[in-house]
C-alpha cells in the first residue's frame, strides 16, 4: 500500500487554479495517484489489444507504432455510434455548474478534476480534428494536437473519475462525464492502457465467474462457509442450491458480498432471509458476479461479462431473477443488460412468490431489485422483524451513485431501514439521493495503490458521515453496494470516524424472527444486542 | 481576477466586427451590409442548424442512460411525488415534463450548490465541507435567456405588416416603468445586466477564468455589442424608424431594398447581428437546438420495463458456461455441483 499523507496534510488544499493555462500543465504521475498498468497476460485472457509490459512511471509507454492514427480511428467511430459523444462534446457552455460538484475536485483541488474541464482534455482533442475552428485556430478555439503526453493525461484524469454521474444531476444540459469517461478509457484501451486492477478482475471474472477469482467449486466453499456461521450465530442453517436447473429464481450477488467483511454479513443475510422464505431460488458458480468491472473498460467488455447473467438463467430454466445489493451491477442490470443481452423471453414476468407481487416494472429484463423484493415482503406482512435487535445500530444510509443516479431506488431501502432499526438518521440532504457523494473508489479504482486520490475523493462522504456521528452518534452506515462495503471502513478510518459498514440486508437478517428460534443474543457480527445481560449469554454457551 | 488571452482576442474581435460595417457601411456600401451579408447569414445560420441537428439525428443512442433524480417507478405502494415523476420520468409525457423544465425553467441549474470547505478545529482534518444553495447562475441564465427572447420578440415589429397583437402588448409591459423618452425596455437592461453578470464571473472567478475559452468569451462581447448598439440606436443616436422598417420589411418579404439615410449605427448593429447568426450553428450556442437531443434528460427511465434496442449492437466474444464447466468438471464434481456433462469413467 502506497504511503498516504496525513489527513490534515491532505486538507489543505488549494482551489484556486494554477497561472499556466490547462495546456500547459501536465500530470505528475506520483506514487499513490495512479493505477498500475495492466499486465499482458490478462489482456491476452481477453483477446484485448496491444498487450505488453509498460509502466505508467515510464517516459515511453510503449506505445503501437501508429497508436495515434488508432486513437483518433477509435474516436471517429464511437462519434458516429454514440450521440452521447458528440453532443457532449458540441454542446458545453462551461458554465461551471458541474465545478464544485465532483468529490475528486473538492478532495483534490486539482481543476483538471472539474467535470467541465476533464470533458475538455477530450474535447479540445475533438476539436482539433473534427471542427473548422479547431483545425484553424487551433488553441484558441481551445483545440489541440493529440499527443503522447495529452494520451497520458487522459489517462490520469480518466481513471480520477467514479462514474458517479453526480456532475450530470447539476449539468443544465445534462452532459454525462460518466459516458465521457467509459468512452475515454475505451480510446486508452485501443492502444492497450488499461489498468491492472480492472483487467486482473475483468480477466477472473470472465474466465472463473467472480472478480475474485473463485471457480465454481472454490465460490461453494465460500457460501458453505457462511451457513456455518449462520447456524453459528442464530441457530439456523440455510441451505442453498447451486446451479440447480428448475429453481424459480436465480440469485446474483456481486463478489464483494461473498469475498470479505463486512459484506459477508450481507451475504449472510440473503441466505437467512431466503431460508426464512423457503424460497426456490440457486445460485450459480457460472453467473457468480453481479458486479462488472468490464463495463469501467468498454462496452463491449461489460457484455462479454454481462452475457453470464441471462444466458445461465436460461440454462437453468429459472423463471426470473433476483439481484443483491450492488452499486454499479444495477447501473448495468438496469441500464444495459436487457440493450446487450436481451430479450430475456425466455424468463417470465417476476412475480414474488411470497406475496404474489407482480413486478410491473422489472417485465422486461425479469430481473428485480433484493430491496424492492423485500420492501413488498414487509409491506406485505410477510417477515416477521423485531426491530429492537439492532437496537445497537444507530444507522445513518449511504445513496450509492448508481442505484440513485442511474435508477432511483431511494425509497425501498428506507423502507426497509424503518423497518428494521430504530435509530436511522439522514445525512445532510445536499449529500444523499440524487446528491449523493461517491465514496471515492468506485469504477474499478478500488486498487491500494491508488489510496491517496481514493481518500482524498471520499472527503464529501466521510465529511458527511462524520457531521451525523457527532450529533446522532451514528455508528453505521448503512448503503447497498459492495464497493461501497469493501472501501468506506478504509476511508472512513483514515478521517478518523469511528463508524462501520453494513449493508441494509444484514439488518433484516439482524431483525428477523424465525419461527422456534433459539434466543438471540448476538448480531450477524456475533456481537451482543442491546438489553442482553452477560449472564445469558454465559447460560447460553 | 483575470484576463488571458481568450478574453482578449475575444474582444478585439468584436472591436474589429464593430469597425468592418463602420468603415464599409460609412463608405456607402448598404447593400452588401443591408442585404447580403445578413441573407448569407441567415442562410448560413438555417443551413449550419439543420445541419447540427440532422448530424446528432442521425447518430444512434445505443442505450438508455437517464440521470435519474428521484424515486423510480417500482413498487405500486411507494411514494413518489409530482417531483420524483418528472425527475424519473417512466413514460414519454414525463421526460417531456422534464424537457419543459429543463428548457422553460432551467431546472438543473437551479439545484445549483456552492460547496465550500470551513474550517473546523475539533475535526482532525480540521475542515468542514458546507453546501450552499446558490442560485445567482440560474438567475442571470434565465434573465439572460428571457430578456434575449423578450428583446427578439419585440423586433418583430420589423418584419411584420401587420403586427402581431402581442408584439405590442410586450412593449408595453416591457416599458410599463416609464422612464425616460423614448420608455425604456427592462428586457434591454436585463440583457446588459445579465450579460455583464455572464461576463463578469468568468473574470473573477478563478476557476471559471481558468476553463473560459474564446468561444466562451466571444459570444459573450458579441451579444453585449448587439445590445450596446441596440441601445444607442434607440436612445441616443436615433435612426430612421421607418426606414429600418423598409429595410427588415423588404428582408423579410424577399424584396429586398436599401432606403437611404439610416444611420451607420444600425449597419453596426446588423452586421453583428448577422455574424451571431452565421456564428451560432458552429459555437457552443448550438446548445440551444442541443439540450433537446439530451439522452440523459429527454429519455423515461423505464429501462426494467421496456426494452431499448440498440441498432448497431453486435455479438461478442463469450466465454459460455460450457466453456467453465470443462475446464473445472472435475473440481465441481467433488463439490457436488451438478454437471452438464457428467466425467466418462
Amino acid at each position: 500500500m502506497s504511503e498516504v499523507p496525513k489527513p490534515e496534510e491532505l486538507i489543505k488544499k488549494n482551489y484556486s487554479p494554477p497561472e499556466k493555462p490547462w495546456m500547459e500543465t501536465k500530470p505528475e504521475f506520483r506514487e499513490g495517484r495512479f493505477c498500475n498498468a495492466a499486465n499482458p497476460k490478462w489482456l491476452e485472457t481477453l483477446d484485448y489489444p496491444y498487450a505488453r509490459s509498460w509502466s505508467v512511471t515510464d517516459e515511453d509507454w510503449n506505445l503501437p507504432e501508429n497508436w495515434k492514427d488508432i486513437v483518433l480511428e477509435n474516436m471517429h467511430d464511437r462519434l458516429n455510434r454514440f450521440r452521447s459523444l458528440r453532443l457532449f462534446f458540441d454542446i458545453c457552455v462551461r458554465c461551471g455548474a458541474c465545478a464544485d460538484k465532483c468529490h475528486f475536485f473538492i478532495g483534490s483541488g486539482d481543476p483538471k478534476n472539474m467535470p467541465v474541464l476533464r470533458a475538455e482534455l477530450l474535447r479540445s482533442v475533438y476539436r482539433r480534428y473534427h471542427t473548422v475552428a479547431g483545425k484553424l485556430l487551433g488553441k484558441l478555439a481551445g483545440a489541440r494536437e493529440l499527443t503522447e503526453d495529452v494520451l497520458k493525461e487522459w489517462f490520469y484524469y480518466l481513471y480520477q473519475c467514479t462514474e458517479c454521474r453526480r456532475c450530470s444531476v447539476f449539468c443544465p444540459y445534462g452532459i454525462d462525464m460518466a459516458e465521457l469517461t467509459i468512452l475515454g478509457r475505451e480510446l486508452l484501451s485501443s492502444v492497450g492502457i488499461n489498468t491492472e486492477w480492472i483487467m486482473a478482475s475483468v480477466g477472473s471474472c470472465y474466465k472463473t465467474g467472480n472478480h475474485i477469482g473463485a471457480p465454481p467449486h472454490a465460490f461453494k466453499d465460500m457460501i458453505d462457509f457462511f451457513c456455518d456461521e449462520c447456524e453459528e450465530v442464530t441457530g439456523v442453517r440455510p441451505r442453498p442450491s447451486f446451479n440447480r436447473k428448475g429453481a424459480e429464481i436465480l440469485f446474483i450477488a456481486p463478489s464483494g458480498d461473498y469475498f470479505a467483511d463486512p459484506g459477508t454479513y450481507t451475504f449472510m443475510g440473503y441466505l437467512l432471509l431466503f431460508d426464512y422464505l423457503d424460497l426456490d431460488y440457486t445460485i450459480s458458480g457460472y453467473a457468480s458476479e453481479g458486479g462488472n468491472f468490464g463495463y469501467f473498460i468498454s462496452h463491449e467488455m461489460g457484455k462479454r461479462l454481462n452475457y453470464k447473467i441471462y444466458s445461465e438463467a436460461k440454462r437453468l430454466g429459472v423463471k426470473w431473477i433476483l439481484g443483491g445489493e450492488c452499486g454499479h451491477m444495477w447501473r448495468v442490470l438496469n441500464q444495459h443488460m436487457d440493450t446487450w443481452n436481451g430479450p430475456a423471453d425466455f424468463l417470465e414476468e417476476p412475480v414474488s412468490p411470497i406475496t404474489g407481487t407482480r413486478f410491473e416494472n422489472a417485465k422486461s429484463t425479469r430481473t428485480v431489485h433484493i430491496c424492492e423484493f423485500t420492501a413488498d415482503l414487509i409491506k406485505g406482512n410477510k417477515l416477521k422483524l423485531d426491530k429492537n435487535r439492532n437496537d445497537h445500530i444507530a444507522l445513518t444510509y449511504h445513496d450509492s451513485c448508481n442505484p440513485a443516479r442511474a435508477m432511483g431506488i431511494l425509497e425501498e431501502p428506507r423502507y426497509i431501514i424503518r423497518n428494521v432499526c430504530n435509530n436511522f438518521y439522514e445525512m445532510p440532504e445536499n449529500t444523499i439521493r440524487e446528491n449523493t457523494f461517491c465514496c471515492g473508489s468506485g469504477s474499478g479504482l478500488n486498487a491500494d495503490e491508488f489510496l491517496e486520490v481514493r481518500m482524498r475523493g471520499g472527503l464529501p462522504r466521510a465529511n458527511a458521515v462524520r457531521y451525523v456521528h457527532e450529533k446522532h452518534g451514528v455508528n453505521h452506515l448503512g448503503c447497498i453496494c459492495a464497493i461501497d462495503r469493501a472501501i468506506l471502513p478504509p476511508l472512513l478510518e483514515y478521517w478518523g470516524i469511528d463508524v462501520e459498514l453494513t449493508g441494509i440486508h444484514e439488518m433484516v437478517a439482524n431483525a428477523l424472527v424465525f419461527p422456534g428460534e433459539k434466543k438471540k443474543t448476538v448480531d450477524l457480527r456475533d456481537r451482543t444486542l442491546k438489553g442482553v445481560k452477560s449472564e445469558e449469554i454465559e447460560e447460553e454457551e | 481576477m483575470g484576463f488571458n488571452l481568450a478574453f482578449y482576442f475575444s474582444l478585439f474581435a468584436v472591436i474589429a466586427l464593430v469597425l468592418v460595417p463602420l468603415v464599409g457601411a460609412g463608405a456607402g456600401l448598404h447593400v452588401i451590409f443591408g442585404i447580403v451579408i445578413p441573407y448569407l447569414a441567415g442562410f448560413t445560420f438555417l443551413a449550419g442548424l439543420i445541419y447540427r441537428i440532422v448530424k446528432w439525428a442521425r447518430t444512434p443512442v445505443p442505450y438508455r442512460i437517464p440521470t435519474t433524480c428521484g424515486q423510480n417507478k417500482s413498487l405500486p405502494w411507494i411514494k413518489r411525488s409530482l417531483r420524483d415523476k418528472l425527475e424519473n420520468p417512466e413514460n414519454t409525457i414525463y421526460a417531456i415534463g422534464r424537457m419543459a423544465l429543463e428548457v422553460l425553467l432551467f431546472r438543473s441549474l437551479f439545484r445549483n450548490l456552492r460547496t465550500e470547505l470551513r474550517p473546523w478545529r475539533e475535526y482532525p482534518e480540521g475542515g468542514r465541507l458546507i453546501f450552499w444553495s446558490t442560485k445567482w447562475l440560474w438567475l442571470g441564465a434565465i434573465a439572460f435567456h428571457y430578456s434575449f427572447l423578450t428583446v427578439l420578440s419585440r423586433h418583430l415589429k420589423f418584419f411584420t405588416e401587420p403586427v402581431p397583437f402581442f408584439v405590442p402588448l410586450l412593449e408595453s409591459a416591457d416599458s410599463f416603468l416609464q422612464i425616460y423618452m423614448p420608455a425604456v425596455y427592462m428586457s434591454g437592461i436585463a440583457l446588459l445586466a445579465a450579460l455583464i453578470y455572464l461576463l463578469g464571473r468568468r473574470i473573477v472567478d478563478p476557476k471559471l477564468h481558468y476553463i473560459s475559452l474564446a468561444s466562451d468569451y466571444f459570444p459573450l462581447f458579441l451579444i453585449l455589442g448587439i445590445g450596446i448598439s441596440g441601445v444607442l440606436m434607440r436612445y441616443f443616436l436615433k435612426v430612421d424608424i421607418v426606414a429600418v422598417k423598409e429595410l427588415a420589411m423588404g428582408l423579410a418579404t424577399f424584396h429586398p431594398k436599401v432606403p437611404e439615410g439610416i444611420g451607420v449605427i444600425f449597419y453596426i448593429h446588423l452586421f453583428l447581428v448577422s455574424t451571431l447568426l452565421a456564428y451560432f450553428p458552429f459555437s457552443k450556442l448550438v446548445h440551444m437546438a442541443g439540450v433537446f437531443f439530451s439522452m440523459t434528460r429527454n429519455m423515461a427511465s423505464n429501462n426494467r420495463a421496456i426494452r431499448h434496442v440498440n441498432p448497431w449492437e453486435y455479438p461478442v466474444k463469450v466465454f459460455s458456461y460450457m466453456d467453465q464447466e470443462d475446464m473445472y468438471r472435475k473440481q465441481m464434481k467433488t463439490a457436488g455441483i451438478p454437471l452438464e456433462r457428467d466425467i466418462e469413467e
